[in-house]
């Protein structure tokens, strides 16, 4: 096709045009999604970064001023984007490393497979407010089954969702009760890894932790990447299990006439996203809102590049 | 061990130990994995089983520290399913995941299969943008976007801000219904247009039949985003509790029975329990969804 200099005959041309009205005609429906929900949103978010905006009077062009206040005088955005990377950092290197071991452990399984495969997939379907629920529940230390656990076994009982120290790490166990997606990939790949592989490492002596770092880790270091980076980019939208658990523990929830600021206790569940909430939803400060939107698209947009650039495995191109 | 009777008889015995250690340590081996197994399991499936003894305590019991119901009250599930509001919660929350689900699935079929099938200009472009939008955070867009909606179209306090959109593809499904559709051989489609088949028609009778398999898988995980969605309701549904859905309406659940753990368990029950129905009728259309999104890391 590349030597086609001649004019293109006008049968062919035509074809041509055809194909390109049937493409656009399949698109359409994503073409129109993506530039109303997409780009109009992101450029219109940028736009009110730079306005002073309430949502009654008009929109202000104010400059830096936005920006300004949220990175110089606003400490609570070094407080919440603290909290989101302490989540992205052990969250998500737990998430990984026990959902690794959990998909390893379900290859092993010789009996009762299908009742363990379905009891650890289980908890990762659960909503998130329904999980959250059951874990300020669980967790709370008045009542809670596992303080009583712990104090019968004499050891000690944390306040969890009610102490700034402990919040933070609840957190982590309620997501690595939700282990199962994770599990399943793994699985998967698991299964893939050659068997021949591991009869040659054995042959050669390799015991079980050689046959995992020089067999079975470089056949899946592609899945680990793509759970890491995945896994990143969903603790950087880490909302709902934050807020609810920071309602429940503090006991201020809608129709008690309080307005519940997030982050309890003491702002350590206090997340990005949530930031965007209180700005923008409870002291109509669209502009400063949009800045704290700005800076979570871009945390964002740098792993998906990293993603992207993986992209000849990750998208599977022909 | 079939090898046993080929070697000489003075190596005989020495093999028969070896083989006598190795069943030995295959047999320590399964133990181990099957214990270890067992304490996993408890750490997945307690949780349901307190939440569950609680759901069904009397309300003086669940103000104690107690882990076994005295008394049976199964009247806590009548009284939470006869709260006031709980019923509209409930049919709101399957509008949406129904509507959402359905028009998600039609609007993303014919955009994975046009980037997984045609060849054009832009499609590589096309499909990182897909995922660019896949990745983005919903509160990077949720201002223009919550005010598009309050103040143009005056919607909010309903959940059509959140299903209108449905209609114009949904980045996840889009993905995943194109890594499924890169594994249906070319041949096929060639074959339906060799036919006269039109596009359309070779999507719907000879592609979508082969690829129902991944189409389950997004519809289940649509239904499920929609009807575990916190986010949403709340920041377009919330001033309006006649249009509030079960995740919502659930924390608002505990806030007006606050003391009562007992009634708030059977509540996250009740929200629990469609969902894991729903698994167990399609097992395996979900794991195949999981790991569709996975493989090809």
């Amino acid at each position: 096709m590349a030597l086609v200099s001649s004019p293109v005959p006008p049968a062919l041309r035509s074809k041509r045009r055809r194909e390109r009205a049937r493409t656009l005609a399949f698109l359409s429906p994503w073409l129109i999604g993506f530039g109303f929900f997409f780009l109009y949103p992101l450029v219109s978010t940028a736009y009110f970064s730079v306005t002073s905006y309430d949502g009654y009077t008009p929109p202000v062009f104010s400059g830096l001023q936005n920006w300004d206040f949220v990175f110089t005088k606003y400490p609570a955005f070094w407080k919440g984007l603290g909290n989101t990377l302490w989540l992205v950092v052990v969250m998500v290197s737990l998430r990984v490393v026990f959902g690794l071991g959990i998909g390893m452990l379900i290859t092993k399984v010789k009996s009762g497979a299908g009742f363990f495969r379905t009891a650890f997939y289980l908890p990762y379907l659960a909503p998130p407010v329904a999980a959250t629920m059951a874990f300020a529940f669980l967790l709370n230390p008045g009542t809670g089954p596992v303080n009583h656990l712990l104090g019968e076994l004499g050891l000690p009982q944390p306040g969890w969702f009610t102490d700034p120290s402990w919040s933070k790490p609840a957190l982590t166990l309620l997501a690595l009760w939700g282990v199962g997606d994770l599990m399943v990939i793994f699985m998967a790949a698991l299964l893939d890894v050659p068997k021949e592989q591991y009869e040659a490492a054995e042959l050669d002596g390799a015991g079980p932790f050689q046959r995992f770092r020089y067999v079975t880790l470089p056949n899946i270091s592609p899945i680990v990447m793509f759970a890491v980076v995945t896994g990143v980019i969903q603790t950087m939208q880490y909302y709902t299990q934050a807020i609810v658990a920071g309602k429940v523990a503090s006991g201020v929830i809608g129709g008690s006439g309080q307005q519940f600021e997030p982050g309890y206790p003491s702002g350590s569940t206090w997340t990005l996203p949530q930031m965007v909430y209180r700005l923008g939803f409870q002291t109509y400060d669209y502009g400063s809102a949009c800045v704290v939107a700005m800076v979570l698209f871009a945390l964002s947009m740098a792993f998906t590049s990293l993603l992207l650039r993986r992209r000849s495995g990750f998208l599977a191109e022909d | 061990m079939t090898l046993a009777p080929a070697l000489p008889r003075e190596a005989a015995a020495p093999a028969a130990a070896a083989t006598r250690t190795a069943r030995r340590r295959a047999a320590l081996h399964w133990v181990a994995v099957h214990a270890l197994a067992i304490a996993a399991a408890l750490f997945f499936v307690l949780p349901f089983v307190f939440v569950f003894l609680t759901s069904v305590m009397t309300d003086h019991q669940a103000l104690t520290s107690d882990l076994w119901p005295h008394h049976w009250q199964w009247s806590n599930f009548a009284k939470v399913w006869n709260t006031p509001g709980f019923l509209t919660w409930w049919r709101n929350t399957l509008l949406y995941a129904a509507a959402g689900t359905a028009l998600t699935v039609a609007s993303s079929l014919p955009v994975a299969y046009a980037l997984a099938k045609f060849r054009f200009r832009g499609r590589n472009l096309a499909l990182m943008a897909v995922v660019s939008m896949m990745m983005l955070p919903p509160q990077v867009t949720v201002i223009p976007m919550y005010l598009f909606w309050a103040k143009q179209l005056h919607l909010t306090g309903s959940l059509w801000p959140l299903i209108i959109p449905m209609a114009f593809g949904d980045a996840f499904s889009i993905f995943l219904l194109r890594q499924f559709l890169l594994t249906i051989p070319q041949e096929y489609v060639e074959a339906a247009r060799i036919d006269g088949c039109g596009e359309l028609r070779t999507l719907l009778r000879v592609v979508l039949p082969m690829a129902k398999p991944a189409v389950a898988a997004v519809a289940l995980f649509q239904f499920f985003y929609c009807w575990n969605d916190y986010f949403g309701p709340q920041i377009y549904a919330s001033e309006n509790p006649g249009a509030w859905t079960l995740s919502y309406g659930l924390e608002s659940f505990k806030g007006s029975h606050h003391t009562n753990w007992n009634l708030t368990m059977a509540a996250t029950l009740l929200v629990l329990a469609p969902v894991i129905v729903l698994f167990f009728f399609a097992q395996r259309a979900f794991v195949e969804g999981v790991t569709l999104t996975g493989v090809k890391g």
